[in-house]
């Protein structure tokens, strides 16, 4: 008895997550503007396969999204080992302003990277675009990678860095030899998060972009922003389906994973 | 056995934030021997290694290698080896490439590692696990993996921090007398590291006994054992009645009470000492045949003897004998001579004793407050006028740690604590200096713990100005 | 690895890219647009006190509903088995790996007029406008960041050992002494971390009263029209927005940390 009913509850808290979704992608199909049903129709992906706008800012997206994972994903790493390594107060202090762009609202954050790169645009004489965007970008993954990275670096045995010098490696060799394997658990995933917050990020990239340089969100709201454009819903119905898979993938990897670890 | 010394420490003291680790060592390693570093947790003994692999740069003193200063020189350009308490392989290499980790960094070429490998994994027991993972091994065969990976890089030392603490007692006996055996077989020097008397006992050439980052001993296990150097090795090394005496005269002790002879000399008349007799020096004769007598309380039968307490006066004693006593049985009890060890006191004042001048006083609640190790302490119900110097004897079990957490004197260190047969004596580290107190609770070593004054107890006089 | 090195680069850039940043940010909101010490832009930001308030009151609003609806949720996945929790838990992922624009966007599609929800009551005789007001701004909120206070409760929940409600019961605890007694105070960290998460984006959100809310704005969205013609007034909004946000950061510490004790 009472299983059903926290069954149904969970249906029900379902249902409310993924009908807005299904709902959304359904009407992608729809050959008309209103939500009447007009009659099955693949217009408007093909509408958004051959539209530059959006293709372009989809190359942009991704081009964004592996520079700055990757660079935040490096950066982090880094200073995750180099944090780690402080001591007390100035740890903490160090940790607390790298959570700063986390933990401030993301519009004030997006804002006040604005301020900068107005600034200094203004002061060296550049205009916002692909390269604030990055910057800004970088800036708000790094946490992510270290708040991932900092957890590894605690649990790794620190005997496993000395026993690899006293066996004749340099710290250099130390770690990429032996350090690396033991992090790369906690890089992958702040790699992960930091790739897909880039590409889903719209608030900060909306403040940072300037006048020209566009991302696949900034593409979904010129699109939607009060108006219904079909073409969105392809759009969605896309994203929906690599995120489907991504998603499956990396839990066939993770189980693949532990089942080498229980063998 | 006397030889060149491979690694000698000369009066390394080593901080760690401003804790004392280790305090003016100084250690000659000879080639070959298998010494042993035997300590309480705490002692230093791990950091003495660590100073050695490299991984711990002392503040001052000095580290040779075969007559050369190696202070400067990182780690991994040391030939010693170490094998770590919990093993420290590297979980993503298998126990084949775990083991040729170190001969790769040399540049070997292929044939000559994998031949190099098979031939230790051969020594410590593991053909035929190359290509096994080493989370897959059981704590043994790991803790096989790790010496086999120090050993097959073949240097002069071979570090080994208490290898064989996660194993289980009967595997850890084995072990011990395999890792001898390879010591003999391989003819390195082995500086092993652990807190287990029996263990190093059983394995080393010499013993280096460590407490609160000082070498208290150094010997041969049988000199340890038998001539202990202070109160302090006599209770770590084996069991032992560790008992305050008085020094008469030349060998004469006054015990409990009793006059005995003994054969230490050289003492000061009435000085007070520690007393040490091992459990199977005491002989259980008739009453009237010694000069102590006491009480059985238990016994307890432990395979070999039986272990027997008895109560002398207001201390217990403990006895080993092949013979059962009768509990509730009166007995004497007797030493000869040469197994009654004097010592000298590890505290030489038998009292603590401040001096110092009154800082504030209020007369109407009849209290004196002075400063201690920039803390104000108030002595209730006693007068002494603002600016006097006062001398304040607290005895022994004028102090406590204090229970609800708040003390007079903060993080006090437990220096040692030694069963005296009725209390236990305790001696303790403040920031300016050492306190013995009396307790009847087993405190910790190595802990910090509030400390509480009982003023009471203490006596306290007016001493001019003059007078230091 | 024992170096303190690694992190001089992020040092430098959290410097640059956070520190400065926000003291800019600070800079703009005391000083009038010839740069000369002033609170008027405080006065100025005065105007949007209302706006300000009910921003707050939403995000008050929308993190209660999302606490009632996830505190059974959570406790119901909980009790499941391992592979059924990791199962239910990526099912909740999914949807917050969608683009948060184009969920609003679905939202404005169900709830437009003439939409399918709106058709539903209709037939029904029911005639209300859905769209353009607090509810549909709500509803999208709930929507928007259900998962965000699932997850934490969820996290903390399935630590709860079962053998701990057992216990109880085995003491004689009845169904709610044993919610009230064992498994409230133990999944206070949980609470709190969702509140927070829940709170802090909701409040400080732009463009999902934009799309739903009509001419109902959100303090986010005012902070993006101001800036673009008045930094100074923006800034001193975006002050007071992340003292606002801190602050009620603080109190969730406080009130975790007390609990810990009394718990």
């Amino acid at each position: 008895m009472k299983k059903l009913r926290s069954k149904i509850y969970l249906i029900i808290i379902m249902a409310f997550l993924y009908l807005p979704i299904i709902y959304l992608i359904a009407y992608s199909f729809n050959d008309g503007k209103t939500s009447v049903w007009k009659g099955f129709t693949l217009k408007w992906y093909t509408a958004l396969f051959n539209d530059a706008q959006i293709m372009g800012s989809l190359y942009n997206t991704l081009i964004v999204a592996i520079l700055a994972s990757v660079i935040a994903t490096i950066l982090g790493t880094l200073a995750a080992i180099g944090i780690y390594n402080f001591k007390g107060g100035m740890r903490s202090a160090l940790q607390n302003v790298s959570n700063i762009p986390i933990i401030n609202p993301e519009i004030v954050t997006g804002v006040s990277l604005m301020l900068l790169f107005s600034f200094a645009g203004v002061m060296m004489g550049f205009e916002m675009g692909f390269w604030t965007v990055l910057l800004a970008h970088i800036g708000f993954c790094t946490p992510y990678v270290i708040l991932n990275v900092t957890p590894r670096i605690r649990q790794m045995d620190s005997s496993l860095y000395e026993a690899a010098l006293d066996l004749g490696c340099s710290p250099v060799q130390a770690f990429f030899k032996v350090v690396l394997h033991e992090l790369l658990p906690g890089i992958l995933s702040g790699f992960l998060i930091s790739f897909t917050y880039s590409l889903d990020d719209f608030v900060i990239t909306y403040f940072t972009r300037g006048s020209r340089f566009q991302t696949l969100p900034i593409q979904i709201y010129t699109m939607t922003h009060q108006r219904i454009n079909p073409k969105a819903n392809a759009l969605s119905a896309l994203l929906f389906i690599v995120v489907v898979v991504i998603l499956i993938i990396s839990n066939f990897a993770s189980l693949k994973k532990s089942k080498e670890a229980a063998r | 056995m006397k030889q060149n010394a491979v690694v000698s420490l000369k009066d390394i003291n080593f901080k760690y934030s401003n804790e004392v680790i280790l305090n003016n060592i100084s250690l000659d390693i000879y080639d070959k021997e298998f010494i042993t570093l035997l300590g309480p947790s705490g002692c230093g003994k791990t950091t003495t290694l660590r100073v050695i692999a490299g991984f711990e740069m002392p503040q001052s003193g000095e580290v040779y290698f075969e007559g050369e200063k190696i202070n400067d020189v990182p780690p991994h350009k040391r030939s010693v080896n170490t094998v770590f308490q919990k093993y420290a392989l590297f979980p993503h290499l298998n126990v084949f490439d775990n083991v040729a980790f170190g001969l790769k960094l040399k540049k070997m070429s292929k044939s000559e590692i994998e031949q190099k490998v098979k031939q230790m994994l051969a020594v410590v027991d593991l053909k035929g696990y190359e290509k096994r993972p080493v989370r897959a091994l059981s704590g043994g065969q790991q803790q096989r993996v790790a010496i086999a990976r120090a050993l097959v890089c073949d240097p002069k030392v071979v570090l080994l921090d208490e290898p064989l603490g996660a194993l289980d007692l009967k595997l850890r006996k084995d072990m011990q007398i395999e890792l001898k055996q390879l010591q003999q077989k391989t003819q390195k020097t082995f500086v092993y590291v652990t807190h287990d008397q029996e263990e190093a006992l059983t394995m080393s050439d010499r013993v280096c006994v460590m407490n609160n980052g000082v070498i208290a001993q150094i010997g041969t296990p049988e000199d340890i054992y038998n001539e202990p150097a202070n109160a302090f090795v006599a209770d770590f090394i084996g069991e032992a009645n560790i008992i305050n005496g008085i020094m008469l005269e030349d060998c004469k002790v006054r015990l409990l009470g009793a006059e005995l002879d003994c054969v230490d000399k050289g003492f000061e008349k009435n000085q007070p000492v520690d007393v040490v007799i091992r459990p199977e020096d005491v002989e259980v004769v008739a009453p009237d045949q010694a000069k102590l007598n006491g009480v059985v309380e238990d016994v307890i039968f432990k395979g070999v003897h039986f272990e027997i307490s008895v109560r002398c006066q207001n201390c217990l004693w403990l006895i080993h004998s092949t013979v059962s006593q009768k509990v509730g049985e009166k007995i004497g009890i007797r030493v000869d001579p040469f197994n009654i060890h004097i010592m000298e006191k590890m505290f030489l004042n038998p009292t603590n004793d401040i001096t110092t001048e009154v800082y504030y006083s209020d007369k109407e609640n009849n209290t004196t407050t002075i400063r201690l190790e920039g803390v104000e302490v108030t002595i209730p119900d006693t007068f002494y006028e603002e600016g006097k110097r006062i001398k304040i004897c607290l005895p022994p079990d004028a102090l406590y740690i204090a229970g609800d957490g708040v003390g007079h004197l903060d993080e006090v260190y437990i220096e040692s604590v030694i069963w005296k047969g009725e209390h236990n004596e305790i001696i303790l580290e403040s920031d300016e200096r050492k306190w013995i107190m009396q307790s009847d609770i087993d405190e910790q070593v190595a802990t910090y713990v509030p400390l509480c004054f009982d003023f009471k107890k203490a006596e306290i006089s007016e001493v001019s100005a003059d007078e230091k | 690895m024992k170096s303190k090195r690694p992190a001089i680069p992020y040092i430098g850039w959290m410097l640059v890219f956070t520190i400065v940043p926000l003291v800019m940010v600070f800079y703009y909101a005391f000083t009038d647009s010839k740069g000369h010490f002033s609170l008027e832009p405080f006065r100025n930001a005065s105007v949007y006190s209302e706006v300000f308030l009910y921003s707050l009151w939403i995000a008050l609003i929308s993190t209660l509903i999302c606490l009632v609806l996830a505190y059974p949720l959570a406790f119901s996945i909980s009790r499941c088995s391992e592979r059924g929790q990791s199962m239910i838990v990526m099912f909740l992922m999914v949807p917050m790996w969608m683009n948060f624009l184009l969920r609003i966007y679905a939202w404005v599609l169900i709830l437009q007029n003439y939409g399918p929800l709106d058709m539903i009551l209709k037939t029904f005789g029911v005639d209300v406008t859905l769209i353009g007001n607090s509810g549909a701004v709500i509803v999208g909120m709930v929507y928007e960041f259900l998962p965000f206070m699932i997850l934490p409760l969820h996290a903390v929940m399935g630590k709860i050992d079962s053998s701990l409600i057992e216990a109880a019961q085995d003491l004689g605890c009845n169904g709610f002494y044993v919610f009230r007694k064992v498994i409230l105070p133990l999944s206070v960290p949980g609470i709190i971390s969702g509140v927070t998460m829940v709170f802090v984006p909701t409040a400080s959100t732009f463009l999902v009263a934009q799309y739903l809310g009509g001419t109902q704005f959100m303090i986010g969205d005012v902070i993006e029209r101001v800036f673009q013609s008045d930094h100074n007034t923006g800034s001193a909004i975006a002050v007071v927005l992340m003292v606002v946000i801190l602050g009620f950061l603080v109190f969730m510490n406080r009130f975790g940390d007390k609990e810990a004790v009394n718990g």
